[in-house]
């Protein structure tokens, strides 16, 4: 069924499948004419017959014979014996279709159709599927089919797992077997069976089993698939688990209702300007989560009643689950150091995609200081443009801050009963590491290198809160190189894992991180502190990540990187001032990240290719303005008024309509004309500075 | 042979060309001379098809053996005063087996069922499903005389009783339990290599230097491991002697041809569909195979005379050439040519010397056997070697039972579902090759010691059984010693042994004159060197023919007959 090249069709066989057409259009007229008259005598159905025969694919025919089944068994003269009769003619048929063409989805269905009817023999289905599964031992359709068989039989999945053990042994190049493998398993340690109650015991084995398949022939692709999912199944614990949080555990925050404060006394990590007069809490979990809400999470302090907080998840989608979400937290009015207290999931309801509970219930504190407003910077800073441009920063004086940049060790919440039940985990990595080092000794492979460096890189993340740094970052950054030059069909892909590895390695240990840390210095008033900017630019970055390490930063630099998205750029609650400035960004869409960021003031989006590209390709992964909110959101009466051709322009207006920015740079952009930053301006009607350009 | 019916007489008595034996080479001869529309007389002495290519009845074996076994009687006195014009050569048969050494351990229940079993005297030996015979075999029509079945599995033996599986094959590599990672690795990647050389891939070819060097060289070059170096040389390529002892080796592999011997196994593997293994087995053991050459000469018109010994050669009293055989009938027939079978010998008159043509000729009938010997031996089991299968070939590579042995010894098991022995039984055949005797009998002693329990109370006479004794019993203490701690003698007992024949055959080749031998049977697995001897000897005899051309094709459906009944 594989393999077999294809050849011309020689004249007398293009006439026969003339022929063949010419006989099955008029079979399709008849049967039509039988259908849309509702008539099921035994001729017509038996003509119904034929043409399946002929043509499986014909799903009108299919749906017909359902309507017929129903008819006859809706009769009142209906007994078993007829029952079985006519349900037996459904299957005899469906069987002769498959013999045509067993990769037909309507006679699969049709053949489910009738068993779900419950008045046939399942053990026959397994005989006809051995037939099958000997005849194309990878046919999913039968595969599929197996599957609705076992179970519809209570077939155990141990012995279905034996089944894909002998398959496999027969020919292991099999998608089909390994992927029925890895739906059992799982099935298997869902229900906790005799002998899969731990993963600990059974993945080795696993393990063990595909290396044979990946030694002897690495150039299958069918074992890296499964031995992916075993990766998946070690690297990823089942409850879902808080990885950080803005505050942090232990941090005194400082907040001003100023860009400008007084650097002295408080530490420019934790001091937040904000003037929306809120301030968000943020949670960060390992995988995304639904369910968080004010009975899961508990926010204590004197000036919030913890029933008002809202808690939104921030995900690129409209679904109820993400991986970060966000509450605000009304800023105190007065002068007032509070302590705020955060306890999540006390009371069940957090749960996984994958539905896990969220079961290690956490707490963690921090301190909130007000300082008041002083008019004489706010009025400086109002008239002040905020340029992220070399000439900008000082790097930050790491000398007199050891103090306060130990709370970036605080950054991520630490389970310290998670570090002996993950022991089978990181011994199972560093054996596959050794493994695969072995394999690549003998030979190059890509796929093996591939592995490899996510083995590593999973390795150095699951050791991490011990280890303190990532061991391996340097060799999984050569390997990725590596691949980009061996296999430039996925030179994307190799070049964003590469892009997250320098940022879990910039992020892994504070000094890394203070060597990017920046000190804004303003040019007026150089006399006073500005926040800390974190500069992540010029490291050829195509994909941006690491957020559960960032979600302090409120100024970010990452201009003179290669990035197409900012995918995951909404947890970054904080931030204030971004850059984004020559980069490969390709569409208004691909800023959709940004309009979650609510405290964002000031963008520089200039030198990317927004326009250069007629097609968007990120805008269906994006909501589309059409399908949800948008529309009732907006007053349309408003933007109409504006004179702002809205048709023309729906996305600059998705996009942009919810900024609150100061200042925005543009320039450098195919879709950056005169008109479109006029447009710019009405939807914007804060904005302050374009493209340099004070507005009036 | 006193009980012989009365011969009728052979007419015609002139004949294009006459065949005597009726072993595999001569019945391709028979076979493809009579499609080459040529007069065909072919004569055997014996009452079945075969002769030393035969199966054989158990109680019929041990006689033919010794009848083949014994020096040619002295020659009677020459008949020079024939009336007719010419010479009267008598015929005598070359000793081919010695060593001869039957032992029955159950006598009942094997003497009662004697016609059940049908013991191959050439064994063991198999048919690769691409090699040379099944291609003659289906080019010619004549796989409609047979039927086949898979034989299942290669094992190699070790001095502890174990078998190991052959892993010839992507699957079999990758369930094999006894191969380390890297070895799977080490060896799919080297059958993919050959692979990509056959079939033609350019960045992937075997260099013409490698090619000549010596196939062990080239192993050893792709860094494989001593045990898959052993398994590729010795349980695929199918080396005889020692590759790695060039003192001792008379075989050493080229690269080229060692690569050819893995193409061949390679494209037998899965080339039928009912045929699990790369080898095939006929129904009725290996003598079916001369038959039906035989049997598709006579469709062709070759005249078939069994029982029929020829008792003289007449040759022309002026210049010696042949002109035709007197047989035991006193009937002179004549023919331009004649095939003989390897075991007879021309005797020259006593005290008088040839006339001078025939001296020029008579260095062509001594053959010779400077190629040393076979030892085979066969067994015959109430149980399998290994359970839960049936008919499998072991290979005990050289130096693998004890450090002397330098052949490869091969083993191979057919079950009564080949329709060779009494229902539950079993037929092991043996054999190796050796330089004499003894040496033989040792190598075939220790396969069966390390396999078989061989009960002491055998009926086979004291002389015999002592000589075995000593022969073997260096080996047997070395062998009982080591295998006592091995692990396949904690678990199940061993097979014991009920009937036993062990034996050495002289290895000869064809000679080509205006009268041919044909080549005795070899040590090889397979029928691929005596089908190409025989190839040639026809060449020789008719150079202007082809050999079964192909408008010959009598069974146009080829493949879809040949594959084996299972």
């Amino acid at each position: 069924m594989h393999g077999r090249p294809r050849k011309a069709p020689k004249p007398e066989e293009e006439a026969a499948s003339v022929a063949k057409a010419q006989k099955l259009r008029t079979l399709q007229t008849q049967f039509f004419s039988f259908h849309h008259n509702k008539i099921y005598t035994k001729e017509a159905v038996e003509l119904s017959a034929k043409l399946l025969e002929i043509n499986p694919e014909s799903y009108t025919a299919w749906n017909y014979r359902k309507l017929a089944v129903e008819h006859y068994l809706s009769q009142p003269d209906c007994n078993p014996d007829l029952i079985k009769s006519v349900l037996d003619d459904e299957l005899r048929v469906v069987e002769n279709a498959l013999r045509q063409n067993f990769k037909s989805y309507g006679a699969w269905h049709h053949r489910k159709w009738v068993i779900s009817k419950g008045h046939s023999s399942v053990d026959n289905e397994l005989r006809l599927l051995d037939k099958f599964q000997k005849a194309d031992s990878r046919n999913f359709h039968a595969w599929n089919y197996r599957r609705f068989v076992a179970e519809s039989m209570n077939r155990s999945e141990q012995d279905e797992l034996k089944y894909t053990e002998d398959m496999i042994y027969k020919n292991f190049s099999n998608y089909s077997a390994w992927h029925n493998r890895s739906v059992l398993l799982s099935a298997l340690f869902e229900k906790k069976a005799e002998g899969f109650l731990s993963k600990e015991k059974v993945l080795p084995e696993e393990y063990e089993f595909i290396h044979q398949a990946i030694f002897t022939d690495p150039d299958d692709q069918s074992g890296w698939f499964y031995h992916l999912w075993l990766l998946d199944q070690t690297v990823t614990t089942d409850s879902p688990l808080l990885a950080s949080s803005w505050p942090g555990h232990g941090y005194d925050v400082l907040l001003v209702e100023d860009r400008c404060y007084n650097g002295s006394a408080f530490s420019p990590f934790t001091a937040l300007h904000s003037d929306s007069g809120s301030f968000p809490i943020v949670l960060y979990f390992n995988q995304p989560v639904g369910g968080v809400s004010s009975s899961t999470v508990t926010v204590e302090c004197g000036f919030n009643k913890n029933e008002d907080l809202l808690w939104k998840p921030l995900s690129a989608s409209n679904s109820q689950t993400a991986r970060v979400w966000v509450a605000h937290l009304k800023i105190p009015s007065s002068d007032l150091h509070s302590t705020v207290e955060v306890s999540v999931g006390h009371s069940k309801g957090i749960i996984s995609t994958r539905g896990f509970e969220y079961s290690h219930p956490s707490m963690f504190s921090f301190k909130v200081r007000v300082q008041p407003m002083e008019r004489d910077f706010s009025q400086v800073s109002v008239a002040e443009s905020i340029s992220l441009r070399e000439e900008s920063f000082k790097i930050y004086g790491t000398q007199s801050e050891e103090s306060i940049i130990n709370s970036f060790n605080q950054l991520s919440i630490k389970y310290g009963h998670e570090s002996t039940a993950s022991n089978w985990r990181s011994e199972a990595l560093a054996k596959e590491i050794e493994c695969f080092r072995e394999l690549l000794s003998l030979m190059d492979c890509k796929i093996g290198k591939l592995t490899l460096a996510r083995l590593l890189m999973a390795y150095d993340v699951m050791s991490y809160p011990f280890a303190n740094k990532l061991v391996h970052s340097e060799e999984v950054l050569e390997l990725y190189s590596d691949l980009m030059k061996l296999d430039p069909t996925h030179y994307q892909y190799y070049k964003d894992e590469h892009s997250m590895v320098l940022l879990h390695k910039v992020t892994s240990s504070k000094e890394s991180l203070l060597q990017h840390c920046f000190q804004y210095k303003d040019s007026v008033s150089s006399a006073i502190c500005g926040p800390i900017c974190l500069r992540l630019n010029n490291l050829s970055l195509s994909r941006m990540g690491a957020f559960e390490k960032l979600l302090w930063v409120q100024m970010l630099d990452l201009s003179d990187n290669e990035l197409q998205s900012i995918e995951g750029l909404e947890a970054m609650q904080l931030l204030s001032c971004l850059s984004l400035r020559n980069n490969k960004l390709r569409s208004l869409t691909a800023l959709e990240p940004l309009r979650k960021l609510k405290l964002l003031r000031v963008l520089d989006i200039s030198y990317n290719q927004i326009g250069d590209h007629s097609i968007d390709t990120t805008r269906y992964l994006c909501s589309s303005p059409l399908s949800h909110s948008v529309g009732s959101e907006s007053n349309k009466d408003e933007t109409v008024t504006s004179g702002v051709a809205l048709i023309d322009n729906w996305e600059a207006f998705y996009i942009f309509k919810d900024f609150n920015l100061n200042q925005l740079d543009i320039v450098g952009n195919t879709i950056a004309d005169e008109k479109f930053k006029s447009v710019l301006v009405k939807i914007m009607p804060k904005l302050k500075q374009l493209d340099g350009k004070l507005l009036g | 042979m006193d009980d012989i019916p009365p011969y009728p007489p052979i007419d015609p008595t002139t004949f294009d060309l006459i065949v005597i034996g009726t072993g595999l080479p001569e019945s391709i001869i028979a076979a493809a001379s009579s499609t080459a529309s040529k007069s065909v007389l072919h004569l055997d002495p014996y009452p079945f098809y075969g002769s030393h290519f035969s199966s054989l009845p158990l109680a019929d074996l041990p006689s033919f053996l010794s009848s083949h076994s014994t020096s040619p009687s002295p020659p009677r006195s020459p008949s020079s005063d024939d009336p007719n014009e010419f010479s009267l050569l008598e015929f005598a048969t070359r000793p081919l087996y010695s060593s001869i050494d039957i032992s029955t351990f159950s006598p009942n229940l094997l003497d009662q069922h004697s016609r059940k079993f049908n013991l191959d005297v050439a064994g063991p030996r198999v048919f690769f499903c691409a090699d040379k015979s099944i291609e003659l075999l289906l080019r010619t029509g004549t796989n409609q005389y047979m039927e086949f079945k898979s034989v299942d599995a290669t094992f190699v033996g070790d001095n502890k009783g174990n078998l190991w599986s052959v892993p010839d094959s992507r699957a079999a590599i990758f369930k094999d339990k006894s191969l380390g990672l890297v070895e799977k690795n080490k060896l799919m990647r080297f059958f993919k290599l050959v692979q990509g050389h056959l079939a033609g891939e350019q960045d992937i070819k075997i260099s013409e230097e490698d090619l000549q060097s010596p196939f062990v060289d080239f192993l050893n070059k792709m860094g494989l491991p001593p045990k898959i170096k052993s398994f590729i040389l010795y349980a695929i390529a199918m080396a005889d002697y020692d590759q790695e002892d060039t003192g001792v080796c008379r075989d050493l592999l080229k690269t080229k041809d060692g690569i050819d011997q893995l193409a061949l196994y390679n494209a037998s593997i899965g080339r039928f569909q009912n045929a699990s293994g790369a080898f095939l087995y006929p129904i009725y053991g290996q003598g079916e195979l001369s038959q039906a050459f035989c049997r598709r000469a006579a469709v062709k018109g070759c005249l078939y005379v069994l029982r029929m010994p020829v008792t003289a050669l007449l040759v022309d009293k002026d210049t010696g050439c042949y002109k035709g055989v007197r047989l035991a009938s006193g009937q002179d027939i004549f023919s331009q040519k004649l095939i003989l079978d390897p075991t007879f010998k021309v005797t020259l008159p006593s005290g008088s010397s040839p006339p001078l043509p025939l001296k020029e000729k008579l260095p062509f009938f001594s053959l010779k056997d400077d190629k040393g010997k076979i030892a085979r031996g066969i067994c015959i089991t109430k149980t399998s070697l290994k359970p839960d299968i049936s008919n499998f070939l072991v290979v005990y590579p050289p130096r693998s039972l004890f450090p002397e042995q330098v052949t490869s010894i091969r083993l191979l098991q057919i079950a009564s579902n080949l329709a060779v022995c009494l229902p539950g039984m079993f037929v092991l055949y043996i054999s190796a090759l050796c330089n004499d005797d003894d040496q033989g009998k040792k190598l075939i002693h220790a396969v069966m010691n390390t396999l078989l329990t061989v009960p002491l109370d055998s009926e086979s006479n004291a002389a015999v059984q002592s000589e075995t004794a000593e022969n073997g019993s260096a080996v047997q203490d070395e062998t009982s010693e080591s295998s006592s701690g091995g692990p396949s003698d904690s678990g199940e007992e061993k097979p014991t042994l009920l009937w036993s024949a062990l034996y050495s055959q002289e290895l000869t080749l064809g000679q080509v004159d205006f009268i041919c031998s044909t080549p005795m049977p070899d040590g090889k697995l397979n029928y691929n060197d005596l089908i190409d001897t025989t190839f040639k000897i026809f060449q020789e005899i008719y150079p202007g023919e082809e050999f079964f051309p192909e408008t010959s094709l009598e069974n146009p459906e080829g493949d879809g007959d040949a594959s084996p009944e299972t």
